[in-house]
């Protein structure tokens, strides 16, 4: 096997963890064709690949999660076999999941204890938890109440619970599975700083995210893994972006650039001093008289710190979430009373951020999915026009390009990406006169994320206005025409395609890491 | 050992595959109403698989089935219903009271027959609004709101003759209001009018669902509302009706019930809403939402009509009876438990067999899986 070259990282250190010939097949299908891969003591070891690449299943064998179908595990030096996550969680093993497996129902202290409270001979002893939780937050930076309950917190915050939680139990080796996905800037960089400090602990990291600059700046090692196979192995020091993501997908890329050659049409959506109350404290405002123009053609990006007020604008203009002032204007109309249904047939559709909870149905197939928002446009006579809803799940099918193996898939056996595109081509088959996309790219990889980019840019170019939010600075500079930036519920400035990464996060209030 | 040609299951389409699942969810079902139907013609051979019996016996389950199905949309769009069997109790006791004549000034009213159902399903339909309304414009639980109007219903239902019962709703010819009792007596080619009622029923909900836009609402907004409710599904809308076809449907089998009987009394249908449930859920539907269908909840109505009065036939005691259903709804939510683990895991396989996807998507169906389990648990 050519993994065999590669198998052995340059300037190995002491490896902790290794995984030998590992093969995990799902059904026929085989998602991890002889692995290879090893943990140094000590250092960060990302794992590069795009969505389905079998990332996170290596990562589930690793953390028992899952068992291999052949291949070993070895533990220093000395082979292992992983029951489950308990067993690997007292060898010091810990992992964080991509999907937060948190209790929104519970208090932050009894989700970082969750399955291992401290014991007294009466019961929990609570103070003691409430404590190390606190301790433990304190550490990430985050001030977080440990009896706040975690459906109250946002996605950012969980997302720290949800370190907290593995960092609680001393892990000699920890797993992060896509952690930054949900934090701002700031959040991130306090992240790496409790990185480094883990490091300097002896902690074993292994990272995996699609945030590739970040990744490249925080990792010893990069490990690149494509259809299952481990392609590439290298000290980050010799390396740089383009190289991994040569690796990772097999060829140049990039995000794309504003379309042009056209003209924009008159203002499709017209968002008039704006206010939006917080939920939790309504006499904050989490979007303050707030206007911003979006014509006919135009694609605007969102960005801004978590907590500027991006998601609330979108979804308040969307209509999920009522205004507290202001007008939301869709060519001409005013659309502020509207219901969100109304909404959408009057040519306003939001593409949330939360796929799983907000996006999807998952007890429907690919095609229903593709088709619900649109499915009132089939009826004939009384019953819906099967044909014709044949059609447009084939038309959106093709037009998203979702690979799949049909609209009668269960929309469970897509990846992340193909998810996302079939809940923008949901959206997009209502014909649309503006989209907005919060988050669109998160959870995604490079290739999906460069397609769903192009996908906004083709339908601008005939007309739509596109308004997408992003905590990636690298998401402005792509299709976007102008910028805007969000902080405190205002915006605080704005920016052509050509603006410096470091004046935009300027703007938003980040500290600039240089 | 020998070797059987194992189906190529991984190799099958996505379509075939999930058509598959499908049949073993209704199978199971079916299966069982087998194994009861066998069982019983074995323990009693003279009395039980007569065509005599089995229509009687489908005329009981037709009041049950009708039941279940207005149950199966609310279920289907994650709510649930129990005040059905109070308003089967108290649609009975309006067309009984309205069988006896309604006294206006000095005259009394004696509505024709049709008169009489139109106006007791229309109260079935006005608790179904109710609930609708608590549930999808006031956020009320649907157990708790339901709950109440289990109460208040059989407490109205009683109130309108202090208990007691409508005892003769044959009607007089003098009045011309006869034939009440055709529904609950009468047949067409032998078979009882309950039985067709419940056939008529059956279809009509299921095009509801298979081919109309609102049916793709109930399954979607049940499945994830807060999706359904982006994609531009009047959610509380759908919510609403469901509610009021249920009480619809209940509507129905207490006319049936009360011509069948042809008397009305406030208490009939007390505890229904439970058997209605029962059904719905050895019929393969899950509580969550989002998954069940028609076929399924029939036979799960058929499984425990055909089982209650088999063993009244072999004589067996009234509490083992209870015993006996028990057991059984027990084991089919154990079966749902075991069937949506399998398709899950069909949903794994299928992940990565599609001819033209480059990646395999099997660690996405994963975490998906976890998604699913938290959304059934």
């Amino acid at each position: 096997m050519s993994d065999e070259t590669v198998a052995s990282a340059p300037g190995a250190d002491e490896v902790v963890l290794s995984a030998r010939d590992v093969v995990k097949t799902y059904g026929g299908t085989r998602a991890l064709k002889g692995v290879n891969f090893d943990i140094h003591r000590g250092r960060v070891t990302t794992l590069f690949g795009e969505n389905g690449a079998g990332k996170s299943t290596l990562m589930k064998i690793l953390s028992g999660v899952e068992q291999p179908t052949s291949g070993r595990i070895l533990l220093d030096g000395a082979e292992v076999q992983f029951g489950s996550t308990v067993d690997a969680r007292e060898r010091g093993i810990s992992i964080i999941h991509q999907e937060l497996s948190l209790a929104p129902n519970l208090s932050v202290r009894d989700n970082i204890f969750m399955g291992r409270e401290l014991r007294t001979p009466t019961g929990v002893d609570y103070k003691e938890e409430g404590r190390q939780s606190a301790e433990i937050l304190k550490e990430l930076g985050e001030d977080i109440d440990p009896a706040a309950l975690v459906s109250d917190l946002r996605l950012g915050q969980q997302q720290v619970v949800e370190i907290a939680r593995a960092l609680s139990i001393d892990a000699r080796i920890l797993i992060m599975d896509e952690p930054t996905s949900a934090l701002s800037a700031t959040e991130v960089e306090v992240l790496f700083r409790v990185i480094a400090d883990l490091k300097r602990k002896g902690v074993s990291i292994v990272y995996i995210s699609h945030h590739l600059e970040e990744a490249l700046q925080i990792t010893d090692f990069a490990v690149v893994l494509r259809d299952g196979s481990i392609t590439a192995n290298a000290l980050a020091k010799d390396i740089d972006l383009e190289w991994i993501v040569r690796r990772m997908v097999g060829d140049n890329f990039d995000l794309g650039e504003p379309p042009a050659g056209y003209e924009f049409g008159p203002v499709a959506l017209a968002i008039d001093d704006v206010s939006v109350a917080d939920v939790e404290n309504p006499d904050r405002s989490v979007v303050d008289h707030l206007s911003l123009d979006v014509r006919a053609g135009e694609i605007v990006c969102l960005y801004g710190l978590m907590g500027a007020g991006r998601t609330e604008l979108l979804e308040a203009v969307a209509g999920r979430v009522p205004v507290t002032g202001g007008r939301v204007v869709l060519q001409g109309r005013d659309v502020s009373r509207m219901s969100i249904a109304q909404r959408l047939a009057a040519g306003l559709g939001l593409v949330p951020e939360d796929r799983q909870r907000d996006g999807l149905v998952q007890t429907m197939t690919v095609g229903q999915n593709l088709s619900l928002s649109s499915v009132g446009r089939f009826v004939k006579g009384l019953f819906l026009s099967r044909d014709a809803e044949r059609s447009l799940v084939e038309a959106g099918i093709r037009d998203v390009r979702v690979k799949t193996s049909g609209g009668a898939a269960p929309i469970g056996s897509l990846s992340g990406g193909n998810q996302q595109k079939v809940v923008i081509g949901k959206i997009v088959s209502t014909g649309p006169k503006v989209i907005l996309l919060d988050e669109p790219s998160r959870g995604i990889d490079v290739g999906a994320k460069a397609e769903v980019f192009r996908l906004l840019a083709d339908r601008a170019r005939e007309g739509l206005a596109v308004v997408y939010s992003t905590s990636e600075v690298g998401e402005c500079l792509s299709i976007a025409h102008r910028i805007v930036v969000l902080r405190r519920g205002r915006i605080s400035a704005e920016f052509g395609p050509q603006a410096a990464k470091e004046e935009i996060m300027a703007a938003s209030g980040e500290a600039v890491v240089v | 050992m020998t070797t059987v040609p194992a189906a190529p299951k991984g190799q099958a389409p996505a379509t075939s595959r999930f058509d598959l699942g499908k049949i073993l969810l209704e199978g199971r079902a079916f299966l069982a109403l087998i194994v009861i139907f066998v069982v019983f013609t074995i323990l009693a051979p003279q009395s039980y698989p007569t065509v005599g019996n089995i229509l009687v016996m489908a005329s009981h389950v037709s009041v049950y089935a009708i039941l279940s199905i207005g149950m199966l949309l609310v279920i289907l769009n994650g709510g649930i219903d129990l005040s059905v069997g109070s308003t089967l109790g108290l649609s009975g006791m309006v067309a009984g009271f309205l069988m006896q004549g309604v006294k206006l000034g000095g005259v009394t009213l004696y509505p024709a027959v049709w008169v009489v159902v139109v106006i007791a399903l229309a109260v079935g339909a006005l608790v179904g609004l109710v609930n609708g309304i608590l549930v999808a414009r006031l956020k009320v639980a649907p157990f708790v709101a339901t709950l109440g109007t289990l109460y208040a219903v059989r407490g109205l239902a009683e109130l309108m003759t202090n208990g007691l019962t409508f005892s003769s709703l044959d009607g007089d010819p003098a009045l011309g209001n006869t034939g009440f009792d055709w529904l609950g007596f009468n047949r067409i080619l032998n078979v009882p009018i309950g039985v067709l009622v419940m056939i008529v029923v059956a279809v009509l909900v299921s095009l509801v669902l298979n081919r109309t836009v609102f049916g793709r609402w109930v399954y979607a907004s049940g499945g994830n509302e807060r999706a359904a409710e982006l994609s531009g599904v009047p959610v509380r809308r759908v919510k609403v009706r469901v509610y009021v076809a249920s009480g619809v449907c209940a509507a129905i089998a207490g006319v049936i019930l009360a011509s069948e009987l042809t008397s009305a009394s406030p208490t009939a249908g007390t505890s229904y809403e439970l058997t209605a449930i029962a059904a719905v859920v050895i019929g393969g539907a899950a509580l969550t939402g989002g998954r069940g269908n028609i076929r399924g909840t029939l036979l799960g109505a058929f499984v425990i009509g055909f089982l209650s009065d088999g063993l009244v036939i072999v004589g067996v005691s009234a509490y083992w009876q209870t015993v006996f259903t028990g057991t059984v709804i027990v084991l089919a939510v154990l079966l749902n438990a075991v069937q949506y683990r399998g398709r899950r895991r069909a949903a794994q396989n299928g992940a990565g067999s599609p001819p033209s996807a480059t990646a395999p998507s099997t660690a996405t169906a994963g975490a998906d899986r976890t998604v699913l389990e938290k959304a059934a648990g």
